[in-house]
């Protein structure tokens, strides 16, 4: 009967308990990372998930780790579900994962109150919930460089440049919002509402379902008739090739549809092939294989066979993103074992770690990544330091830098932030206070 | 050997008509309700939380789906949508009242399940087999676009998403993110239990014989006298009852909160479907063989082939998981076509004679 089934479950827990506790013998950090290389969003998820993997194998080979540990990277593979992203979760938590990955919005939103029971960090790089920026109420959930919330503010900012001066241009124009219906493309209609009101646009909304992100000729039909004056992409998978293939078929300006980072990929705007010339995208960091870093992760790795990538996709946008997530989860996991003089860190050592992080130019360029961002400060209070982002160009075969950094107006978007972190908290009774001390800065 | 009745002599009618007339039986039950209460204090939190719970609330929903189409024989597709109904009703009841007990919460809000599912097996009265899946169809894509739409249902949350605060039973918090895996598995399986133990009572009495008689010929039960208006509506109320407190369970006990539309689309409804035919129409142990194959076997698989040394991770573990739970389906199903519950059975028939069939 049922008993059997469990007995044999149980001796299968039994079992992983056995070899989490074998793994931590030697000097190693595990993380755990979801990745979805299966389903409608492996199109996004699989240059996402080489990325970062590919910059952990290249740490081993090249360093041996980081600081004498060696990363046990381990992929969780979820197919953007939210009930798998959970199970890898819990998964992690019994393999002592010092990090949870989640990959999605949806994810992230389950995770963050475990999380803060479980004392696991959570790094969800420019994706999650915008309001966890809050490093007071969310001492551990991080989203640097800059959250969702501020991306729509950098929108409106260029949007406005283009329309000729201040956001106060963009009263009485038409902007809309193409967003996933799942909570990733919820995220930033709470600061587009408000922000509507204050400069005095109009918000459009076009929700697309998750079934219907490759039908999405209803929708279009929408646009047409509303003439939106832009529009601001919050897709992923394989919702934003067909976005851009259908801007491209009704004649929709490309130069007015600007995709937040995530809708930013390479692959997003082959889609619509010379069409697609001129569409934009948000972007913090460089693109191309042109660094050594990217040199490094080509020659240890990628040339080895030890990879999943294929060459020609190395350096492309949504590589390179993943790869500075790397870049910036290393320096943590470095800091972290400068603060707690230990080698192998746990998943509090990795919080103080990310919480007192600080990339300096100079840093980068030690990182073998010169120009390749910009410098990053993350404090106790500010988890994602609202830093600045530029747009990309898609030129017809790649994406070209298009503008200067815009520096996401923090005045504006933080109080509204802390405002939602407050509601959060109030809605989640019996969220925990944070006792965690704020470190100095080394 | 040990599995024989011989000598066990029934001396009364009710003691025939038990639901487990062997003593062997009433053992078995025994014991496997006191393992079920050993297991969280020997197993890991990762196989409560993966396995046991998520088995548990599936249990509830299989049971739910079979009392409509293994007992009354009507084929509904929008299961998914009642546990969404009951998830919804149990958060606005909670958040309206925070202090009554989430405990009664969940099981009052599979009410509001049950008055939705009647509304949509209304249709019942009029259309049969595919017809009524069809309509039962329109239920899910109604209620799953209520779900989205209706930000009421979510308290307004930007993200659409449902926060689960919060809920104590004599000071230990049940609900939420401070929850022990091991204090949710024991309420929900308390939950499966006393749920059980009723769907049970029911289906063996004067009720599920008369939605045994709907299903095996719906005219000539209406010639003896059974009013199918009422015993079909009766079906769907008390279906959607155990799918919406199995939604409640699904959001309060295993998830703790989340998004909840997606969690509720039309492949839940599917999965319920499948554990309900594979584990065996009409049976309430084929329920738990049903969710025990469709929702655990997958976890088990995937995360416990790597842990027994089979080095397979990442992607491809997905792969092999669902194709070797696409071939055990095939094979189950060509084996013995009425589901695990009659395989089961057979087992038993062939232990009461063993080592000497005839």
């Amino acid at each position: 009967m049922t008993f059997r089934k469990l007995a044999v479950g149980a001796a299968l827990a039994a079992l992983m308990a056995g070899a989490s506790t074998a793994a931590l013998a030697q000097d190693q950090i595990t993380i755990y990372s979801n990745s979805y290389r299966t389903g409608p969003f492996s199109g996004s998820g699989i240059p996402v998930a080489n990325g970062i993997g590919d910059y952990m194998a290249m740490l081993n080979e090249r360093d041996g780790g980081i600081g004498g540990a060696r990363i046990n990277w381990v992929e969780c593979e979820t197919g953007y579900d939210t009930k798998k992203s959970v199970e890898c979760y819990e998964q992690g938590k019994a393999q002592g994962s010092v990090l949870y990955l989640p990959w999605s919005t949806g994810a992230t939103l389950a995770a963050i109150p475990r999380a803060h029971v479980d004392k696991i960090p959570i790094l969800s790089m420019a994706y999650g919930l915008s309001a966890a920026a809050d490093g007071k109420n969310f001492p551990w959930v991080f989203n640097p460089p800059l959250t969702y919330w501020d991306g729509a503010q950098v929108f409106l900012q260029h949007a406005a440049q283009k329309e000729g001066g201040g956001l106060d241009k963009l009263k009485g124009k038409k902007i809309g919002l193409i967003h996933l219906d799942a909570p990733y493309g919820k995220e930033p209609i709470p600061i587009l509402e408000n922000l509507a009101k204050k400069h005095g646009f109009e918000l459009l909304l076009y929700p697309i379902p998750a079934k219907e992100m490759q039908n999405q000729g209803s929708v279009w039909l929408n646009i047409r008739r509303d003439r939106p004056d832009w529009i601001l992409l919050q897709g992923w998978g394989a919702m934003n090739p067909t976005a851009v293939k259908e801007a491209a078929k009704n004649n929709f300006p490309m130069d007015r549809m600007v995709g937040i980072w995530w809708a930013g990929g390479d692959d997003d705007a082959r889609a619509g092939a010379a069409e697609a010339k001129g569409y934009k995208s948000i972007s913090w960091h460089q693109v191309g294989a042109n660094f050594p870093v990217i040199q490094d992760i080509v020659k240890h790795v990628v040339e080895k066979g030890k990879s999943q990538t294929e060459k020609g996709k190395v350096g492309e946008a949504l590589y390179n993103r993943t790869v500075y997530q790397g870049i910036i989860l290393a320096e943590a996991i470095r800091n972290a074992q400068k603060l707690s003089g230990k080698k192998v860190i746990t998943g509090e050592d990795l919080r103080r770690g990310l919480e007192s992080l600080t990339i300096s130019e100079a840093r980068w360029t030690e990182l073998g990544a010169p120009g390749f961002a910009s410098p990053l400060k993350i404090t106790c209070d500010d988890h994602s330091g609202h830093h600045a982002a530029f747009i990309i160009e898609w030129d017809g075969s790649k994406w070209v830098k298009a503008s200067d950094p815009i520096v996401p107006d923090k005045s504006v978007v933080r109080p509204l932030m802390l405002e939602a972190a407050q509601d959060y908290v109030s809605k989640n009774a019996g969220w925990p206070q944070r006792t965690e001390p704020c470190d100095a800065r080394s | 050997m040990l599995y024989r009745e011989s000598g066990q002599f029934k001396t009364s009618y009710t003691a025939d008509m038990a639901v487990f007339p062997i003593r062997e039986d009433k053992i078995g039950i025994a014991l496997i309700m006191l393992g079920a209460l050993i297991v969280p204090f020997v197993a890991t939190d990762f196989f409560l939380a993966s396995v046991a719970i998520p088995f548990l609330v599936y249990v509830l929903a299989a049971i739910g789906l079979n009392i409509l189409t293994g007992y009354t024989g009507l084929i509904s597709l929008g299961t998914g949508a009642f546990m969404g109904v009951g998830a919804y009703a149990c958060y606005k009841l909670t958040t309206y009242f925070p202090d009554v007990n989430i405990i009664i919460w969940i099981l009052v809000s599979g009410f509001f399940s049950a008055a939705i599912g009647i509304v949509f097996g209304l249709p019942s009265l009029r259309i049969k087999g595919f017809y009524l899946a069809v309509a039962t169809l329109a239920a899910q894509f109604f209620l799953e676009w209520c779900f989205v739409r209706i930000s009421w249902l979510y308290n307004d949350n930007a993200s659409g998403a449902i926060e689960v605060p919060r809920r104590t039973l004599a000071g230990m918090p049940i609900t939420g993110a401070n929850a022990l895996p091991e204090v949710r598995y024991l309420i929900l399986l308390a939950l499966v239990v006393l749920l059980t133990w009723i769907a049970s009572n029911v289906v063996h009495g004067r009720i599920g014989r008369s939605w045994m008689a709907i299903r095996d010929m719906d005219i000539a039960a209406e010639l003896i006298g059974i009013r199918p208006l009422k015993t079909k509506l009766l079906a769907f109320a008390v279906s959607s009852y155990y799918a919406g407190v199995s939604g409640a369970c699904m959001m309060f006990l295993w998830y703790g909160g989340g998004e909840a539309a997606d969690l509720f689309n039309i492949n839940q409804s599917f999965n319920i479907l499948f554990m309900v035919i594979i584990g065996g129409l009409g049976s309430l142990i084929g329920a738990f063989f049903g969710a025990a194959f469709i929702s655990s076997l997958p976890t088990v698989l995937k995360f416990g082939l790597p842990a027994i040394g089979i080095p397979i991770a990442g992607a491809t573990a997905e792969h092999i998981t669902f194709l070797l739970v696409g071939f055990l389906i095939i094979f189950f199903l060509i084996v013995e076509p009425h589901g695990l519950a009659r395989l089961w059975q057979i087992a038993k028939q062939k232990l009461r004679l063993w080592p000497f069939p005839y």
